[in-house]
């Protein structure tokens, strides 16, 4: 017997009775200011929200905070003119430079301040984690209350990979002394558009 | 209502003063108590070592002591608790009686709570008083609203010690962190027990406490044992003595 | 991992030979638990998660075996492969050869309590392979040639001046440097390198989805997912009872799971692995090692709904006070007790004892595991099982001789006399041992017993 069918043999015999599922749960309290939640968190884990109207703010703002920076890559057209052409299709290690990336995410999570985005908004799925700085873009009307919320959102939607994202790479693994930046991104911004 | 008065072992020949304040509280307020002279023990010391499978003497004797009366009460959360959830019979025919006293046994403050309703007491006890919630009763009982839970607030015998006059409660860091006597846990782990002892201890000492009061004697012996040795003047007293002292 | 000779207690006395620093270890993980608390009264709904949670991982304990299948054919029809490996050997040797057929001989491996369980690392370096830990605090104990002391701050038991001269010694940092900031920093720079030239990587599996073959991994570094897509081979290994039935049960146990391990509303990353991408191979081992005998155990079968979040540790007034390595297993404190013994009865006899059942680790867990009523059970099974010390198991009989005999009990001595010799002090003759820290009570002129005889039977 192969371990496979050894195992699923074990489970079979050994599993209890069939217990129901439990009622799904959804958000309890949606009354209160999502955007205001979520800049609170955002904050509170290290990251930075800018309230935009439209793209120009944007890139007014990048413009202004990331003179030092060498290499900006978006996945976004409506930053085109300020950031690299063409660097999608190149092997996932050369981005190791890339000092800020500037992606889209589906949507945000009020209560935790998470963003998700999935691979088709990231062009190369290294690319929100090798970066030395994260911006990403969300409509203010895509903020949602709690991650009921945000899995009613995805639904079925079909992906290869998907991740939340809150706030710059972490840790506290010495003496629990926060500091940002331990692999991934050392800030993230978050512009809330509309 | 006739009441069979449980007194756990240590209890009886340690600390018979929280046996005698209970006796008085309860008669006080008005119950027929009765004290089976035959009792010894519980069983827990036994069965928490892992050895449930000798008490099951214990289980008879106690049984047989305690049957007959409406409800049974006994200053101690965690012989209480255990009796809840261990006291079996031997044979079927007696199950039905284990099943019973598994029903009315009480710990002392909850059966002044919910049995009695006591809405106030006589009593004075004009000092700084610390309450350490014994886990037995606090998270096994629900004496006492758990702080790792999101629930609501309520105390069965910090309600009854509001009770007492000129008794003030103090506030501790960590208001119901284990005192780490945990039965043979006491000498069976004796670093890590003694060092939870000084811990639950400082924080009551540091925090303004003249005495320490809890449901559980056991506890406080455990930490009296520590005060003592570090020639505290803070003194351990178990809450039937609280309820019923008149000091003024 | 062997504890050799020692077991909980005579570690927790070593432990304990430093108390100050016990009183650190006690503060921070204390810190913890007080972020814990914060984070789920701000939630109203907690407790109904919690509950949610739990039901919804029985669910999946009672219908493990056609989730199992579900969950590898979809994992399958996304391109993923799909193994199953009976115990951790042969775990170890799958993981061995797919690397082996890769070619590769250096990888990077993100946290994974699997593989700790596993001895992963000591397989894999025997057979030649260099295995570097990209968690900063797994890295910090790899350097220092330790396991992890905590499921989720794997070196939570270290200073940081120790971690400094660690660096100094390793990453070529300047000596006597211990600033958090700074040694992060270096150990960024020194894992970026790892990154980027291996080419194979190791994760672990925080869920994974029946319906649709996806997993999720939790990271707050990042160091999943800079392995994993920037490797050619991924190898994801999970035990067999991460299951969750569909991808909306993610939100229950995504809301419950940082805020019970660290107070966070949420981990910084939760990447959802569904296919590998284009070019790059992805394996899952899907391992029992243990955990098919664990079903079997009515009593104990629900230990493996744990989500490996650690709140039972932080929360735990004796882990705070004996460390991670007291346990002497790969996943210390309350839950560690209550899965080693299933693992190997007679190694981990200890570890349910090494609980005062306070009952706090079980308040605190976010899929409501009984775990201090599962250390009692436990303590049951291992003295049916032979497993305790002789010596104790004659004091019990002794005790139960006088105890179940009410004249025994009144003639072994007047007020005080027996109980001292036998409640509970004198169980293994042990009687020295709480006078170490603690006077012995007074002894009254009369027990209780006497008093009522003289004042209230002739009223």
């Amino acid at each position: 017997m192969t371990s496979r069918d050894a195992i699923l043999a074990k489970v079979k015999n050994n599993q209890p009775a069939t217990r129901p599922l439990p009622a799904d749960l959804s958000t309890l309290n949606t009354d209160f200011d999502k955007i205001d939640a979520f800049t609170n968190i955002l904050t509170t884990i290290g990251g930075a929200v800018i309230r935009v109207a439209n793209f120009d703010e944007i890139k007014d703002y990048l413009l202004k905070e990331n003179q030092d920076k060498k290499r900006i890559i978006s996945t976004l057209p409506e930053l085109q003119e300020i950031t690299e052409l063409n660097w999608q299709h190149n092997d996932p290690h050369s981005y190791e430079n890339v000092d800020l990336a500037i992606i889209k995410a589906h949507f945000g999570v009020a209560e935790n301040a998470a963003l998700w985005i999935t691979e088709d908004l990231m062009e190369q799925r290294v690319v929100p984690f090798i970066c030395q700085q994260l911006a990403v873009v969300v409509n203010k009307a895509d903020i949602l209350p709690t991650m009921h919320d945000a899995y009613s959102r995805i639904g079925n939607a079909e992906y290869g990979f998907g991740v939340f994202i809150a706030g710059p790479s972490k840790t506290a693994d010495i003496e629990q002394s926060l500091v940002l930046g331990a692999h991934g991104p050392k800030g993230m911004t978050v512009f809330i558009l509309g | 209502m006739t009441v069979g008065l449980f007194i756990p072992c240590y209890i009886d020949q340690f600390y018979p003063n929280a046996a005698i304040a209970t006796l008085n509280l309860l008669k006080k307020l008005g119950v027929d108590v009765v004290y089976p002279t035959k009792q010894t023990c519980c069983g827990q010391p036994m069965a928490n070592s892992g050895f449930e499978h000798l008490t099951q003497g214990c289980n008879n004797l106690f049984i047989e002591n305690f049957a007959e009366f409406d409800y049974i009460v006994s200053p101690s959360g965690s012989c209480v608790l255990h009796l809840k959830d261990h006291l079996n019979a031997k044979s079927s025919d007696n199950e039905a009686q284990a099943k019973s006293i598994r029903k009315k046994i009480y710990e002392l403050t909850e059966f002044l709570t919910d049995v009695l309703k006591v809405d106030k007491l006589t009593a004075s006890f004009p000092h700084k008083v610390g309450m350490h919630q014994s886990c037995h009763g606090q998270r096994g009982l629900m004496l006492a609203q758990m702080t790792e839970l999101v629930a609501p607030a309520y105390s069965k015998p910090m309600h009854l010690l509001n009770m007492v006059q000129g008794l003030e409660i103090i506030t501790l860091n960590r208001p119901d962190e284990c005192c780490g006597f945990g039965g043979t846990f006491c000498v069976a782990e004796e670093a890590v027990s003694a060092k939870m002892g000084k811990d639950r201890v400082a924080d009551h000492v540091h925090n303004g406490a003249e005495y320490i009061t809890a449901a559980d004697m056991s506890c406080l012996m455990h930490m009296e044992g520590i005060l003592r040795r570090q020639k505290s003047n803070v003194k351990v007293i178990h809450i039937a003595e609280i309820l019923n002292a008149q000091e003024f | 991992m062997s504890k050799g000779t020692k077991d909980h207690a005579q570690l927790s006395d070593v432990f304990n030979a430093d108390e100050a620093r016990v009183n650190w270890h006690d503060e921070t993980l204390w810190f913890v638990r007080a972020k814990r608390d914060k984070a789920a009264h701000n939630l109203p709904e907690w407790e109904m998660l919690r509950e949610t949670a739990s039901q919804i991982k029985d669910n999946v304990l009672s219908n493990l075996h056609d989730y199992l299948l579900q969950f590898e054919s979809m994992a399958q029809e996304n391109g993923i492969k799909v193994h199953w490996a009976s115990n951790g050997e042969e775990h170890n040797q799958i993981v061995h050869s797919i690397l082996k057929d890769s070619g590769v001989d250096r990888i990077v491996k993100s946290k994974s309590m699997l593989t700790e369980e596993c001895h992963l690392n000591d397989y894999l370096q025997h057979n030649g392979i260099e295995v570097i830990d990209t968690d900063l605090g797994e890295r910090i104990v790899q350097l220092a040639n330790e396991p992890p002391s905590h499921i989720v701050l794997p070196c939570i038991h270290k200073k940081k001046e120790e971690i400094g001269d660690l660096f100094h010694e390793h990453l070529g940092t300047p000596e006597g440097m211990a600033d958090p900031v700074f040694l992060t920093a270096a150990a960024r720079e020194h894992l970026r390198e790892k990154f980027i030239t291996r080419k194979a990587a190791i994760t672990g599996v925080n869920f994974a989805v029946a319906e649709t073959g996806e997993f999720v991994v939790c990271t707050n570094e990042g160091n999943a997912d800079m392995g994993a897509h920037l490797a050619d081979v991924h190898i994801a290994c999970m035990g067999i009872e991460k299951l969750v039935p569909q991808r909306k049960h993610l939100s229950v146990f995504l809301r419950l799971l940082a805020r019970s391990a660290t107070g966070q509303p949420i981990t910084t990353y939760s990447s959802h692995f569904k296919r590998p991408r284009k070019g790059q191979t992805m394996h899952i081992i899907l391992v029992d090692n243990g955990r098919t005998t664990q079903l079997g155990r009515p009593d104990f079968r629900n230990s493996l709904k744990c989500i490996r979040c650690g709140a039972c540790m932080n929360t735990c007034p004796v882990y705070r006070r004996s460390g991670g390595h007291s346990y002497h297993t790969a996943i210390a404190g309350p839950i560690g007790s209550i899965l080693a013994p299933n693992l190997d009865m007679k190694e981990y006899a200890d570890l349910p004892f090494a609980s005062t059942l306070c009952g706090s680790c079980t308040n605190v867990c976010p899929v409501k595991i009984n775990i201090h009523e599962q250390l009692y059970k436990w303590r049951q099974v291992i003295v049916k099982e032979g497993y305790a010390d002789p010596k104790k198991a004659m004091a019990m009989k002794a005790m139960e001789f006088t105890l179940s005999k009410p004249a025994v009990y009144k003639t072994a001595g007047k007020a005080g006399r027996w109980v001292l010799k036998h409640i509970p002090f004198a169980v293994n003759n042990k009687l020295n041992l709480w006078y170490n820290h603690r006077e012995m009570p007074a002894v009254p002129k009369q027990s209780f017993g006497e008093w009522y005889k003289e004042n209230v039977k002739h009223d």
